[in-house]
Parts: structure tokens; C-alpha cells; sequence
């Protein structure tokens, strides 16, 4: 199809307001995070990321992060894989009940579960632990992953799995050596999206951390603001610290961000 | 190995009297669902157990510690009345607008502009624009308050081009404190919508539009004819998508304006942990959070049925 220069020219005008508007809020933060802090003269001040690391404590709350980053992602991993296999591949009674029964998890609003969970997992000692912020996002992920990785395995074909039995292998051997290799990309789209779910995680994290040790990156920011409002240069450094890990791993394996979160919610 | 072969081909033989088999590797009917146990059970545990659990302190009223006393649905009641939880549900609904009906517009338009043309440089374009769906809301919101502050970028421009009777604290000013929440939303939801429908017209084959063009179709009509059609699938999604994240809204209301001045910035999310954690009425929460649930599996389900419908 022909397309005239002013129609090019106006694609380009459109384009490049786009991408402005998405980075006008990053460039923002980028550069206040190196302008002066209170009481500094004007210059650039990359010093601010250490004053903002040692006065947020941003290096407790990264490592909390990474923990609980962890904890989710593997856990959540493996059991939607297991979950999904069953799914993806095998005829059983029940089957589509309980997977409509997974599916729902997709819809439930962290607020619903997280408020009675807090109080039960108090009264029995459990609140300020890693596995009370991690547990309930493992929760969220395997609603996410199952149904993702259903869809993957049903794609592959069923003769895979049939040369798989005429081997002898049994299902766990099938899932492990075959289907598992050959569905390395969606897996790794599930684990880039659940990490990054997982570090940017809010509501949970504040909920089940209320002592303040467990405090994750995003916790640590939204308590570094509390602290030090006025001091917009440290908070933006912050801000940059917290973003970093996932923005890094957006550029690195954008393609799995972008599949996931497109064919993800088409599917 | 002939024997084993034979031993291989054994249990084919059996009569056919029994339930297939679940899969070709899967020889017990169990199999399936020991599979789905371990996902079950955690996921049983930390997100329908909960839930239900939710639905029945709703039923209480609880301070979060010492007794509790069952009050029926009058929580459920309480909330029709009360000015701060209607606040919440108007304020959700006007984010909903923010949210998902102007980017879904928007992105319409601009990627029908956009699908026309061959141009260079989308890869990058992708990049920039998916950029928001990635960083954490609650750094969204740290870059957001600075520019609404007073001597933020938003005043400064207005300064700049002489309109300084514009200015204003906007997150602080009862006018303006939740159409800034509700950019912010469109800000983060707009490349995530606009990229979806791209995807979507990228499949319409090309001879339609050459077709349509054959018959004296202009662009307008081209874009109600064939392109909007096509994409029904696609702005299902992003409706989907971004009215839940709208009807969720929790970390940018608590990092930007704790839902004020007075009550104009207040979500249902944002209700739900103030009453259960600030407030100490556990019951009420519930309720507000039993509430929002119901709200997004009916707009869910409402939004989904349309879309197929449709299609």
C-alpha cells in the first residue's frame, strides 16, 4: 500500500509524542535524582544513590526483596507446571471445573484474601515472615502460570508424548524431558512476569510486614517518602534504585514482557 | 529388547472396558490430580480459603483483636449509607474512565493512524511506551508527585506559556487531586492498551483495506468498516485488563494522596485496608473488599459477554 510523505511524517509526529509522553515521568526522576539535595548548590550530584542507599536502607530492603522475589517465583514456577501438565494434556474428570476454579484467581483482588489472612496468620504467630509475603503471591502466580502454561502444553503435539510412552516414560518423565525443554520460552515469559509481579508487589508486602524488618523494595521507598518528603532528590535516587531490577531485565528480555502481558491477556 | 517391547504394548491390549487413560504417559486415573494437588493446595490455602474467610468476617463485627459479634449483613448496610465507601465507588468509577476508556480511545485512533504506515524505528517504539506496564506503582507515583508538585514540571510549564492562574498544588486541590490520580492511570495503561491493538490490526490483511479504498471508502469509514470490527477480540482484552487495574487501584492512592483531601481521592482498595488497619473495623473491610470483588467479576464477566457477543 502507498502511503503519502505527509501521512509519514504525521506516523513519525505521532510516534515520537508517544514515546515523549511514556518518558517525560523517567526522565523526570533520572534527572532529579542527580540534582542538588537540600542545602547543595546547583550541579550533579550521582552521590545522591549513596546517600539515598544508606539513609533508605535500600540494601535490607533489595535483599528482602530478593528473598521474597525467590521464594515466589520457584515455588510458583514448579507448581503451575505441574498443574498445567495435567491440565494441558490429560483427559480427567472434574477437569474444567477446577480449572474455571483457577482461573478465578486471575479476578480475586489481593485486598479480599490479604485482610483475613493477615489476621489468621497472626493467630498463629506467622505475620513478619517471609513466607507470609511470599505465600499469598505464590497464590496469585500459580491462577496466572496454570493457565499460561495450559495453553502452551495443549499447543504442543500429542505426539511428543506418545513417543514419550513408547519409551517407556511415565508423566513425570514425559514433562520433565520433553515438554518441559520445548516449552523453555513460555516458561521463561511466566518467570520474567511473576519476578516482576513479585518486586513490585505493594499491598501484600505492607499487609504482612508490619513490623518494618521484612520490608520490601517498594516498602522501603514508600517509608523513605514518609521520612523524607522534601528531600525530592534522595527520593527520586530511591525511586531509581527500586525500578532498576526490573526495568534492566525488561530491557534485557523485552520480548518475554511484551508476549506475555499481550498473549497472556488474549488467551 | 523384543521382550520388552511386548511388555510395552501389554496394558494396550487390556479390554476397553475401562476409562481411557488420561494421556499416553498417564496409566492411573489418579495421576491428573496428583499433579494439581501441590498448585491446589497452596493455592486453596492462601487465595479461596481467604476468600471465603472474607465473606464471613463481613458478617462480624471485629476489632481485629478480643471477641467478635455477628451482625448479619448489616456491614453490607452500613456501607450503602456511608459517604466515605459511596466517594470510593464514585471515585473508582471515574478512574475506570481514566484508566481504560481514555487510552482506549486514544490508542484507537492513533493506532489506526499508525497501521497505515510503514515506519522505522517500532521496535524502539514498543520499548518506550511498554515501559510503564514494568515499573513499580509505587515509583510511578514518586515521579508523578514531582511533577504535580508546585514547582513541578506540570507548573512550570503552565508558567512558562503564561498560564499562571492554572497553577496549582494538584494533588492537594479537592478539584483536581483525582483526575491527577486518574492520569497517572492513563499514563501507565496507555502503551499496554495502544500496543494490543496494534497486534489486533496488524492482522487484517491488507487486501481489505485496498478493497474498501476500491470502493470510495475514506479513512473514516475504512476505520468503522474494517478496523474497528477486527479488533473487537483485543479491545475486549484492554478493557478487561485496565478496568480491573482501575477498580484496584491501591499503591498510587496510598503513595500520592491517602484518598484527599477529604474523602475525593478514596478507592474501594484504598477503603478496605484503611477501615481494617487505621479504623480497626475488620468487618467493615470485609465487607468493602467482599464488595470490590463481586465488582470486578460482574464487570468482568459483563465486559467479556459483550465482547463475544459482538464478535
Amino acid at each position: 500500500m502507498r502511503v503519502s510523505r505527509v501521512e509519514t511524517t504525521m506516523n513519525y509526529v505521532i510516534l515520537g509524542g508517544f514515546a515523549l509522553f511514556a518518558l517525560i515521568p523517567v526522565l523526570t526522576i533520572l534527572l532529579t535524582s542527580v540534582s542538588a539535595p537540600l542545602g547543595e548548590p546547583d550541579g550533579f550530584y550521582l552521590s545522591n544513590y549513596v546517600e539515598a542507599w544508606t539513609v533508605g536502607g535500600f540494601g535490607r530492603s533489595l535483599g528482602n526483596s530478593v528473598v521474597v522475589a525467590a521464594i515466589v517465583v520457584s515455588l510458583a514456577t514448579v507448581l503451575a507446571i505441574l498443574a498445567g501438565y495435567a491440565f494441558g494434556t490429560m483427559r480427567f474428570r472434574g477437569s474444567t471445573a477446577l480449572f474455571y476454579l483457577f482461573l478465578l484467581g486471575l479476578m480475586i483482588p489481593a485486598e479480599a484474601t490479604i485482610i483475613p489472612l493477615f489476621f489468621d496468620l497472626r493467630s498463629l504467630g506467622l505475620t513478619d515472615t517471609y513466607l507470609a509475603i511470599a505465600l499469598p503471591q505464590v497464590a496469585q502466580s500459580i491462577a496466572f502460570g496454570t493457565f499460561w502454561l495450559r495453553a502452551q502444553f495443549r499447543s504442543m503435539p500429542t505426539s511428543l508424548i506418545e513417543a514419550a510412552a513408547l519409551d517407556g516414560a511415565g508423566p513425570m518423565q514425559a514433562l520433565v524431558r520433553i515438554l518441559v525443554p520445548a516449552s523453555r520460552p513460555a516458561i521463561v515469559t511466566m518467570l520474567v512476569l511473576v519476578f516482576m509481579w513479585t518486586w513490585n508487589e505493594f499491598l501484600i508486602a505492607l499487609i504482612m510486614a508490619p513490623g518494618g524488618k521484612l520490608r520490601t523494595a517498594p516498602l522501603g521507598l514508600a517509608n523513605f517518602q514518609g521520612q523524607y518528603t522534601s528531600e525530592t532528590a534522595l527520593l527520586a535516587a530511591g525511586a531509581v534504585i527500586v525500578a532498576l531490577p526490573t526495568v534492566i531485565l525488561f530491557l534485557v528480555l523485552q520480548r518475554h514482557f511484551i508476549r506475555g502481558m499481550l498473549e497472556g491477556a488474549a488467551k | 529388547m523384543a521382550s520388552s517391547t511386548t511388555g510395552r504394548r501389554a496394558p494396550a491390549r487390556l479390554p476397553a472396558r475401562r476409562r481411557p487413560r488420561p494421556s499416553a504417559v498417564a496409566r492411573s486415573a489418579a495421576t491428573p490430580y496428583l499433579f494439581i494437588l501441590p498448585a491446589f493446595l497452596v493455592y486453596g490455602a492462601f487465595a479461596l480459603y481467604p476468600l471465603g474467610r472474607a465473606a464471613q468476617f463481613s458478617l462480624f463485627e471485629w476489632k481485629g483483636f478480643g471477641s467478635s459479634t455477628f451482625v448479619g449483613l448489616r456491614n453490607y448496610l452500613d456501607l450503602a449509607g456511608d459517604a466515605d465507601f459511596r466517594a470510593a465507588i464514585a471515585n473508582a468509577l471515574i478512574l475506570i474512565v481514566f484508566y481504560a476508556v481514555i487510552p482506549l480511545v486514544v490508542g484507537l485512533v492513533l493506532a489506526a493512524v499508525l497501521r497505515r504506515g510503514q515506519v522505522r524505528g517500532m521496535g524502539f517504539f514498543r520499548t518506550v511506551v511498554f515501559l510503564p506496564q514494568v515499573i513499580a506503582l509505587v515509583v510511578v507515583a514518586v515521579a508523578w508527585r514531582q511533577i504535580y508538585s508546585p514547582n513541578g514540571l506540570l507548573n512550570e510549564a503552565l508558567r512558562a506559556v503564561g498560564l499562571d492562574v492554572l497553577t496549582r498544588g494538584w494533588l492537594g486541590d479537592p478539584g483536581t487531586a483525582l483526575a491527577a490520580v486518574g492520569f497517572i492511570g492513563t499514563w501507565v495503561e496507555m502503551g499496554l492498551v495502544m500496543l494490543l491493538l496494534l497486534s489486533g490490526m496488524s492482522r487484517i490483511p491488507a487486501e481489505q483495506f485496498e478493497a474498501a479504498r476500491l470502493d470510495g471508502a475514506n479513512a473514516v469509514q475504512e476505520f468503522f468498516a474494517i478496523t474497528l470490527p477486527a479488533v473487537r477480540g483485543e479491545i475486549t482484552v484492554a478493557l478487561v485488563l485496565t478496568i480491573i487495574a482501575a477498580l484496584k487501584t491501591f499503591d498510587l492512592v496510598y503513595m500520592t494522596t491517602s484518598g484527599g483531601p477529604g474523602n475525593s481521592t478514596t478507592v474501594p482498595s484504598f477503603e478496605a485496608y484503611f477501615r481494617a488497619f487505621e479504623l480497626r473495623e475488620v468487618g467493615s473491610a470485609s465487607a468493602v473488599a467482599i464488595v470490590l470483588t463481586l465488582l470486578i467479576f460482574v464487570i468482568n464477566v459483563g465486559v467479556s459477554r459483550i465482547g463475544e457477543r459482538e464478535a
